[in-house]
């Protein structure tokens, strides 16, 4: 299978568990179980050819002119992590299946599961940085949405937040690392990189990028000191934190060192950093684990020290140290989500996770005692079982590793990691398990069906065969470890097996076992000297810095963003006048180049009444009413300006824009009063003055200085004039350019209208949905109003206009791409009629009669117009690209089919329901409750018998 | 022919002047008011006069590109109009 489909199936198959909630959780579950599987097997494919050592690889060129490509590569590496993380995914669906309770909504988790599972083997099957820098935001993502499932729980919520804080941080500054690295190598795909080891190591950048790179992966893999976040993960459903937290995610950044083994690793400074963090984070994970009461934090905790193993194992920079981790990954990953689906089978079935209220549970539930103590046992590196063949190479290497000049730091570190590990294993088995059998149980334990406890049972048995059978799993380690070393190194030639011989990991292995079981014995005496002992609190210290933060940008933003406009676009206006004189001042400016073109009386009489409406309105703005009949003047005079200069099709935007405009903002004034109050001191109308006629006398210098001189550079109309007949097949150029030259444009645009006028669809219904509501019903009218509500001759007058205003707005639709007109303006011309039917009969009465609701129309609108653009596809054209013939059917003249009428279309349907959407709901929101809606049109018509009744409403 | 043409000068630059002074009273009424209603009814016949100044542009240049404009003014003129007074008469434009 392609390793396109093997990425995008679980994307695509994200859509079906929430299609599929209704069918039942089980067709959920399987669903979700099939869309794996069918990546599962498209994996395995793939094996034949990796197991022969070749590299399989796809791609295609995404944006190539930035590098980022979408190519994919599958080695040993990735065929290893995406078996783990398909593997195991399938046998936690399984779990989750049976987990889930019956009020958890299971499409939406496993939408998410599917999400996550695309996102990371995205990762590890990138053969680009800056796609898997994508991948691995996308696992962050993913994961938040995961630890917060449980919505109703704080600390979900909190411990979701945490970590995509965390991750997400660390995210940023890979995404700086990797961008240096890009650069070094000169390209963003991986097998390049890879084989510029020296290049990159020799750069004077390698060390910020390495440390940029290592931050990325520390957070993401929880090493200290990021381990904090881990641990409060673990609020999120036992099934996540399996997947997640032990087999997969927290992988992600021991994977990506391990991708990067090749470059980054064998110098001082990846020696130095990344292996003394992974040691502290091994210790004080496991010290931390032995004293933590809850299974799944006593569980993540050892996560955490684990990842530090690998981690260090990592960091020694040997071929040796790669191949154990290698190894460790792969034995960790089963016995630790066996060991958290055990945790989460014992908190499902005795309904706590505290270790102190268990014990005896071994009678009870034999079966998971026998699961979890197997995996304990693995984990504390007991032979026989997998985690002892790695813990033994762990020391083994450990042993030959010199940090600081030290020689004995490593091992007695990498000992007492082993001794706590081993302790908090037995206490594991001994504290939850073996015992007497309470009676004080939250909920009487049992074994689970097979659903919970298969999975975990099939993790298991890798435990043991690898841990009986160490050859069994020797030539995958060793093909992994070969593609992580690549060519900078050789793989090892050591055997894997059980008995090495009497040498020192041998005897630091039996140190860690008897210390173990020794600390097991002193239990109480040492919980009691950790309870006393002052530690900092990861969660109080990331808070008490998170709101730290926050304190400070608030500090910054709130004076400068206070909420009052005037004050913003002061800011700018000055701002914006500053710079302009500064580039007045210090550039050059040319002679005039054009005449300047004689007044006639008439211009004279437009611009004297714009200039008396301009300042009629600074006068009586505080009267609401006269500066909207003011501002009606100052359009109607800009249309007959745009016409004296020669544009039709501005003039009947204007007009109509004009319109509406007066419409929606009468429908606002309805809830204002019709005075505007004085609000502001003298002082500051007075520099609010200034700033404006300082703003005022600047346009008006610029305007002048540019109507007087041609422009520096050649305008890009004389491309519109010359293509837009030859190219656009119309001579109306606005269309043309509207529709074609910049249809993208204007695509984007309707787009965003339809955005605006749902929005304040949303704002209305949020709004009447609200206490505002009752207010808004009983609310009494300011003044005394006419009697009658839906007059005759309007109502006459407005149905007459209708077809009329119908047939303009075809007319004007028709015509548009040759003449003045086209969608937009077409689209004003018909939403105006439809108002006036509103006005006439009102709001209950037209919208009786509505027969599409507006959303629909917009969306029919955006529909269209994209379809249109979709449409140059098929014949392999880009987005948008119009075409038009000519045709003749007789006894018409010969007429012009373009596709851009069909995107016209597209914008006439979109601005008629944006414009509706936003008129209708803010007239929604004058409804009253003593207004009666009226079943008929007009409220006295002659023609009708009980004509009095409604004015009666009316009066009562 | 010569008679003929200066006529229709004369008579365009009539006209002119006579719309235009026409619409600087309107805008003058509209100003002093004193009643709200005046100054809708003055706001509606400023519309009417651009009508007659925008055709008689078209005259002038001898074009009919702004015949549609004022097609649109024409039809669509009244409903800022109507919607002025049905605020005064009621408050509420859409009921």
């Amino acid at each position: 299978m392609s390793l396109f489909l093997i990425v995008a199936l679980p994307f695509l198959g994200a859509l079906l568990p929430g299609l599929m909630n209704s069918a039942g959780r089980q067709a959920c579950a399987g669903i979700t179980f099939t869309v794996t599987l069918s990546a599962f097997i498209g994996l395995l494919t793939n094996a034949p050819a990796v197991f022969a050592g070749n590299v399989v690889t796809v791609g295609v060129d995404w944006m190539p002119l930035l590098g980022l490509n979408f190519n994919l590569m599958l080695d040993g590496l990735g065929f290893f992590f995406a078996m783990l993380i398909l593997g195991i995914g399938l046998l936690i669906i399984t779990y989750a299946r049976f987990y889930l309770s019956r009020e958890d909504n299971m499409g939406e988790f496993f939408t998410y599961l599917l999400l996550f599972q695309g996102a990371m083997v995205g990762i590890v099957l990138s053969d680009n940085i800056l796609l898997l820098l994508i991948f691995w935001e996308l696992t962050s993502l993913s994961s938040f949405l995961l630890i917060g499932y449980w919505k109703h729980l704080p600390e979900g919520r909190q411990g979701a937040r945490m970590a995509l804080t965390v991750t997400g941080m660390g995210g940023l500054s890979m995404i700086g690392g990797m961008l240096i690295l890009g650069q070094i190598a000169g390209s963003y795909d991986l097998s390049v990189i890879l084989e510029n080891r020296e290049l990159i190591q020799e750069s004077p950048l390698y060390l910020p990028a390495l440390i940029l790179i290592l931050l990325g992966c520390f957070t993401k893999s929880a090493q200290f000191p990021f381990h904090f976040w881990l641990p409060h993960a673990m609020a999120a459903p036992t099934p996540v934190s399996a997947y997640l937290h032990s087999a997969t995610m927290v992988k992600a950044g021991i994977f990506l060192m391990a991708r990067m083994w090749p470059v980054l690793s064998g110098t001082t400074e990846w020696f130095v950093i990344v292996t003394t963090a992974g040691l502290i984070t091994m210790v004080l994970g496991a010290v931390i684990a032995l004293f933590k009461h809850d299974l799944k934090a006593l569980l993540a905790f050892s996560t955490v020290s684990h990842l530090g193993l690998i981690t260090m194992l990592l960091g020694t920079g040997t071929a040796f140290g790669a191949m154990a981790a290698m190894f460790h990954i792969l034995n960790h990953a089963t016995f630790k989500a066996a060991l958290f689906m055990s945790a989460g089978i014992v908190d499902h079935e005795a309904h706590t996770r505290d270790i102190r209220r268990l014990g005896g549970l071994r009678h009870l539930m034999p079966i998971t005692f026998v699961i979890a103590t197997l995996g304990a046992l693995s984990m504390a590196g007991i032979p026989l079982l997998n985690g002892f063949l790695s813990k033994e190479m762990m020391l083994e290497e450990a042993n030959r590793t010199v940090l600081f000049n030290t020689p004995w730091l490593v091992p007695v570190m990498a000992t007492v990691g082993s001794l706590f590990s081993a302790a908090y294993c037995f206490r594991l088995i001994s504290h939850t398990f073996l015992g007497p059998v309470r009676k004080d149980y939250p909920s009487a334990p049992h074994d689970p069906g097979a659903g919970l406890w298969m999975p975990p049972a099939i993790l298991i048995v890798p435990v043991i065969a690898i841990g009986v059978a160490p050859f069994l799993a020797e030539p995958f380690v060793k093909m992994v470890t070969a593609s992580v070393l690549g060519e900078a190194a050789e793989v090892p030639t050591a055997y894997f097996k059980i008995w090495h011989g009497l040498v020192p990991a041998l005897f630091m292995s039996i140190i860690a076992t008897v210390g173990g079981l020794i600390l097991l014995g002193l239990f109480k005496p040492l919980l009691r000297g950790w309870d006393a002992a002052p530690r900092p609190e990861a969660k109080v210290i990331f808070e008490g810095l998170v709101e730290g933060i926050v304190a400070v940008a608030k500090r910054l933003v709130l004076p400068l963003h206070d909420g009052s406009f005037s004050r913003y676009s002061a800011f700018a206006a000055v701002t914006i006048i500053g710079v302009g004189y500064y580039a007045w001042m210090t550039g050059t400016v040319g002679t005039a180049t054009r005449e300047l073109q004689p007044a006639g009386p008439v211009p004279v009489a437009g611009w004297l009444m714009l200039v008396a409406a301009a300042l009629g309105l600074v006068f009586l703005h505080r009267n609401r009413l006269l500066s909207l009949v003011l501002i009606g003047i100052a359009g109607l005079m800009v249309s007959v300006g745009f016409v004296f200069f020669s544009a039709p099709d501005l003039a009947m935007t204007q007009f109509t824009v004009e319109a509406v405009t007066i419409i929606l903002l009468l429908l606002a004034l309805n809830f204002l009063p019709n005075r505007t109050p004085v609000e502001s001191t003298v002082l500051r109308r007075s520099r609010d003055t200034v700033i404006a006629v300082a703003g005022g006398l600047a346009t008006f210098a610029l305007s002048y200085h540019y109507l007087l001189r041609d422009s520096v550079a050649p305008a890009i109309s004389a491309f519109h004039v010359e293509n837009s007949y030859k190219g656009g097949g119309g001579t109306n150029m606005v269309n043309v350019i509207l529709v074609d030259f910049r249809g993208f444009d204007t695509y984007g645009e309707i787009i965003v209208l339809g955005i605006a006028a749902l929005v304040i669809y949303a704002l209305t219904e949020a709004l009447l949905g609200g206490p505002v509501r009752a207010r808004l019903l009983n609310r009494l009218p300011d003044q005394p109003r006419a009697g009658d509500m839906h007059p005759m001759m309007m109502v006459v007058m407005t149905r007459v206009m209708m077809p009329i205003i119908m047939m303009v707005g075809f007319y004007i639709f028709l015509r548009g791409h040759n003449e003045p007109g086209g969608g937009f303006i077409s689209g004003l011309v018909v939403s105006i009629g439809v108002v006036i039917q509103y006005m006439a009969s009102g709001f209950g009465w037209t919208t009786a009669r509505l027969r599409y609701p507006y959303h629909g129309i917009i969306g029919a609108g955006v529909l269209i117009a994209g379809l249109t653009g979709i449409g140059s596809w098929f014949v392999a054209k880009p987005f948008l690209t119009s075409d038009f013939t000519y045709v003749r059917i007789p006894p018409f003249n010969e007429f012009e089919l373009a596709t851009a009428a069909l995107f016209d279309l597209g914008v006439f349907l979109a601005v008629v329901g944006a414009v509706m959407l936003a008129l209708e709901s803010l007239s929604r929101l004058a409804r009253r409750q003593e207004a009666m809606e009226s079943e008929y049109p007009m409220d006295i018509d002659p023609s009708r018998e009980d004509n009095d009744v409604a004015l009666q409403k009316e009066e009562a | 022919m010569n008679t003929a043409i200066d006529l229709m000068n004369g008579a365009m630059m009539l006209s002119f002047v006579i719309l235009g002074l026409s619409q600087l009273m309107a805008m003058v009424r509209l100003v002093i008011g004193p009643d709200t209603g005046d100054r809708i009814l003055a706001l509606d016949t400023m519309v009417i006069n651009a009508i007659g100044l925008i055709v008689l542009l078209g005259i002038a240049q001898g074009t009919q590109v702004y015949f549609e404009v004022t097609l649109i003014i024409a039809m669509l003129g009244f409903v800022s109009t109507v919607a002025y007074a049905r605020f005064v008469l009621r408050g509420d434009i859409i009921e």
